[in-house]
Parts: C-alpha cells; structure tokens; sequence
C-alpha cells in the first residue's frame, strides 16, 4: 500500500511526550498535541482535560488536507504552517517531516512570535522521532513478528458479541 | 493505515463510507451513533451544508473493545456523494483501511450508483490502493422505498465480484449495524494478515 503504517512504541511515546511538555511550558501555551496526517491522536499535553482530543484531531488533519489541496491548485507544495487568530485562543498549526501535525493552542499570555520560535526549536527533535519510527516499523514489518499475527477469528467474533 | 500503538496499547482504523448523493451515508453514521453506548462513542461531527448535505466529512469515533490486550478504535468517515466534491472525496480516502459502499437501491439511481462505484476506484487507484484486494462491504440502502430496483439486479452491476453485501433500511437501522460488522472483522483480519 501506499503510505507506511503507522507504528509507536513506549520509548518514542515518551520522548515526544517530554518534548510536548517542554513545548507547552516555554510556549506559554495551554494545549500542544500531535497528530497524524489521517487525523489520528499520538501524544497531547497542557489544559487537555474538558477538551474532545479525538474531534480536534480529526479536524486538524481535514484541515491541513484541504489547505494541502487547496496548496497544489496554486502550485505549492504544502502549506506547512497555519494560524487560526480567535477573539481568546488562538491556534498554530505546523506540519513536522511532512509527516506528522503539531497543534499549539495559545492564549494571551504567550504570543504567535514566541510560539513560532519555541515550534521552530522542537520541529527537528520531532522529526528526527518520527523518521526513528518510520524506520523501526518498516524492520519489525519485514521480521513479520509482532501480537497481530496470533488474532484468531474468534478473538474478533468475541469484539462483536 | 492503521495506527498501532504498543505505547498505549490501542489499535485505530479508518473505515470511509462512500457512494452517490443522498444514498444514506451520514444516515448510517447517525444511526450508529444513536445506538452506541456513550462510554464507547465519541462526538459525531458533521461538516454540512445548511441543508444538511455533507459539504466535506462526518466522522464519528467508536470504540469496539479489546482484542490481545488491545483497544480497537474504528473513525468511521463518511464523504460528500455529490459529484462536484471530488477533492474533499479524495483526500478523505487518504489512510483508509476499508470502505463500505452505499447503494441508493432506487432504480432511478443506478446511473449514480454505477458512477460513485466507478469514483471510488479511480480515486483509490491514484493512491496506491486496489479496491479487489481491500477490507469492502457494499450495502443496498432504502430498501424501503417502493421503487427498489430488485436485489439481483443491483449485485449484477455493482457487485460483480462478490463481495460480502447487505440490504439495508438506514432510516430505520436495519442492516446498518450488520454492515458496521462486516467491514470491522475484514479490516481486523487484513490487519491480521499483513503482520
Ligand atoms: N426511505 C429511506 N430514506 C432514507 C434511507 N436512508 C436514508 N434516507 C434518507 O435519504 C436522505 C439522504 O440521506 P443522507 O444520509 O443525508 O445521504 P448522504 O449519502 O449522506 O448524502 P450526501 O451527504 O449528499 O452525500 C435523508 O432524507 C434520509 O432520511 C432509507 O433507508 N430509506
Ligand atoms: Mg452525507
């Protein structure tokens, strides 16, 4: 199939999970979270309690896709910032690696220059992660040994009743 | 694609409802939603028109339970079916791990039926995807309605392959939750498959 599958393991959780945490703090920001590109949650940090993660996920990855869409009508590649200014929050919207979204989620008390800065600092931390992983799923593919294989048709027969 | 994470231990898929305008997709999503418990649910959301025609996606989340110590989690997706949205249909498909297409079984909209069918897999093609080799459920929807095109005919010309078809009454929920099924089990055992 096309793209490559998707794949995190425990150590890379929570390398990208420090380094969302970082992000929030020196930020000012109140949430961060990463998403990926089919829209599909990896890691969120800040004020997330009370916020639906899993819509904000999906419509963050609709958004870049459309905007993706609308960059290749005109001849760009991507677009690979965005920056939504609301009347209290605002939100900064950065794709990592071609990858991957970061989302920022800020306030008054930060700002976009610092938001941009800080987003700037992490970007190739992230990036150098998620190239990790990309890699590591594609060798543990190839081994063909991972707990998929053993799923028998009444372990899924069993999800339905 | 999948996203399998060892991390959190959860498994997610993404199941995209297709076919013509007006053949019932959302009708399917919200009817889902209706019935699901709320613990394994989360928001439905649906980017409309003001009448209520999808203008790019609903998606709704659900959680089915755990297999291997795994949570499965299934976004189901739903596209625009009129013909004039193409791109947003296209790049809803992008990640997709199996597709249920909705037949509008009135005889009136086999034209529109034989053409999303068509649609659908020239959009995936231009993705790498083979629709013959993917997790595909078709479903004949309003079977209610007195001008229903016969089951048959419909299976000649949508479905000359064979794959696993349901009739369908989305407004009432029946066949909805059967077709749900059949698409989760084939896209868990393709999961299966390429591990
Ligand atoms: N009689 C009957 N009507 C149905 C059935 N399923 C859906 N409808 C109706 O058909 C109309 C269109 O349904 P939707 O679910 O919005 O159709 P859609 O496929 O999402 O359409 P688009 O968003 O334009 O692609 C609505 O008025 C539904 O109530 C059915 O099984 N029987
Ligand atoms: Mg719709």
């Amino acid at each position: 199939m096309s793209n490559p599958q998707l794949v995190m393991y425990d150590e890379e959780a929570k390398q990208i999970s420090a380094i969302i945490d970082r992000l929030t703090k020196e930020a000012n920001a109140k949430v961060v979270f990463v998403v990926d590109k089919n829209g599909q949650l990896i890691s969120s940090s800040g004020e997330t309690a009370g916020l639906d993660t899993t819509s904000l996920a999906s419509l963050t990855a609709g958004n870049i896709a459309a905007t993706g869409g609308l960059a290749k009508l005109i001849g760009e590649k991507e677009f690979s910032i965005l920056f939504h200014e609301g009347e209290k929050d605002n939100l900064h919207i950065s794709i990592i690696a071609q990858r991957v979204i970061l989302v920022v989620i800020f306030g008054s008390q930060s700002s976009l220059g610092l938001v941009r800065l800080r987003v700037k600092k992490v970007s190739e931390e992230l990036a150098k992660i998620f190239e990790s992983l990309a890699r590591k799923a594609e060798a543990e593919a190839e081994s063909g040994d991972s707990p998929f294989a053993e799923i028998t048709d009444d372990d899924i027969d069993n999800l339905f009743n | 694609m999948s996203f399998i994470n060892y991390s959190s231990r959860e498994i997610n898929c993404k199941i995209v409802y297709y076919g013509p305008g007006l053949c019932g997709k959302t009708t399917n999503l919200q009817h889902v939603y209706g019935k699901t418990n709320p613990e394994a649910k989360g928001k439905m959301i649906s980017l409309a028109t003001e009448t209520e025609r999808t203008l790019f996606f609903d998606f709704l989340p659900l959680s089915l339970g755990e297999i291997r110590g795994f949570k499965t989690r299934f976004h189901l997706y739903t596209v625009p079916g009129q013909v004039f949205y193409d791109a947003s249909r296209k790049l809803i498909l992008k990640g997709v791990d199996g597709v249920v297409f909705v037949a509008d079984s009135q005889v009136e909209r086999m034209e529109a039926n034989m053409e999303s069918l068509e649609n659908l897999d020239i959009n995936l093609k231009e993705q790498g995807y083979d629709l013959s080799k993917m997790p595909f459920v078709i479903q004949y929807n309003k079977r209610d309605l007195p001008n229903a095109a016969p089951v048959e005919e419909l299976r000649k010309l949508l479905n000359p392959n064979g794959s696993t078809d349901y009739e369908a009454c989305a407004a009432t929920g029946e066949g909805v939750f059967e077709t749900l099924k059949a698409i989760s089990k084939l896209v868990l055992i393709e999961l299966k498959k390429s591990h």
